[in-house]
C-alpha cells in the first residue's frame, strides 16, 4: 500500500500533462514502516531520452545519486520512481519490467491527448517475472512539498 | 584486497538488510562474484543470463564508473569502496512508430 498525499498526486498529474507529448519522470520521497509506505516530497527530473522521449525514460545514475542525497537531506528514504504513459494505459510495459528493481514502487500516469488520466502503482516481483499492482491510497491534507 | 561493496535499497533485502558487505577481492568483477556467491540471489538483478552486468546496473570504483576504468577487470586495492547505483528507465512497449500508426 502507498499512500501518496492528494496535492502530490496532482503535481506528478501536472508533470505528466506539462511534457506531453513525452514522458516525465521523478523519484518519490518518503517513509517506509511497518504501517506502509508514505510518499512526502517529490524530486521531478529531467527525462533523459533525448532520442525518443516520446516513448521511454531514463534516470542517469547522477540524478539518481541526486534524488537519493534529496532523500537523506530529509532523512527520507528513496521510495521509487514515476513516469507517464502518453497517449497510452497506465500499465507497465515489457520493457518497464525488463528495466525494474524490486522493492522500488512505480507510478504510472496515462496522459490522453494532454491530459491525464488514470494513476496506477506497481511493485517488481523477487524473481523479476511480473510487476503486481500496489494499492495507491490517496491522503488529504498532508503537509509535504516538492523538491529540486 | 579488502573492499567495501555498497548495496542499494532495493537490493538489501537479498542481503540480510545489509547496507554494505566487506570481502575480499583484487579486481572489481572478482568482488561482484564473491557477493553473488554468498548472496545468490542477487545474481538474476546483477547480472543477464549471459553473465553480463545488466545495462541499467552501473558499478562504480570509489568515485569513478568501472565503464571508464577497466571495467570489471579493475584492480582493487585495501579500502576501496565498490558501488552499485541503479540506472531507472521505462517506458511504452511500442515503438514510436507502431504509435503514430493506431492514430
Amino acid at each position: 500500500m502507498l499512500r501518496l498525499p492528494t496535492h502530490l498526486e496532482r503535481e506528478i498529474r501536472d508533470h505528466g500533462a506539462k511534457d506531453y507529448p513525452y514522458e516525465c519522470c521523478g523519484a518519490m520521497l518518503g517513509t517506509d514502516g511497518e504501517t506502509g509506505r508514505e510518499v512526502r516530497a517529490l524530486f521531478p527530473l529531467i527525462n533523459r531520452r533525448d532520442d525518443s522521449p516520446r516513448n521511454r525514460f531514463s534516470i542517469t545514475p547522477e540524478d539518481f545519486r541526486a534524488a537519493e542525497r534529496a532523500a537523506a537531506e530529509r532523512g527520507l528514504d528513496l521510495l521509487g520512481w514515476y513516469h507517464s504513459h502518453p497517449d497510452h494505459p497506465a500499465r507497465p510495459s515489457e520493457f518497464d519490467r525488463e528495466h525494474a528493481w524490486p522493492w522500488y514502487s512505480y507510478i504510472i500516469v496515462s496522459v490522453d491527448a494532454g491530459v491525464p488520466k488514470v494513476l496506477t502503482s506497481w511493485l517488481l516481483e523477487d524473481d523479476r517475472s511480473k510487476f503486481e499492482p500496489e494499492e495507491v491510497v490517496p491522503l488529504k491534507n498532508a503537509s509535504t512539498g516538492t523538491q529540486g | 584486497m579488502a573492499v567495501k561493496v555498497m548495496i542499494p535499497t532495493p537490493l538489501r533485502q537479498f542481503t540480510g538488510k545489509q547496507a554494505s558487505i566487506e570481502c575480499s577481492a583484487a579486481t572489481v568483477g572478482e568482488a561482484l562474484g564473491n557477493l553473488t556467491t554468498s548472496f545468490a540471489e542477487l545474481r538474476k538483478h546483477l547480472y543477464t543470463d549471459d553473465g553480463r552486468i545488466r545495462s541499467f546496473v552501473n558499478v562504480y570504483l570509489n568515485d569513478e564508473d568501472i565503464r571508464f576504468l577497466d571495467k570489471e577487470h579493475t584492480k582493487t586495492k585495501d579500502g576501496d569502496t565498490i558501488s552499485i547505483v541503479p540506472s531507472i528507465a521505462g517506458g511504452l512497449a511500442a515503438t514510436l512508430k507502431e504509435i503514430e500508426n493506431q492514430r
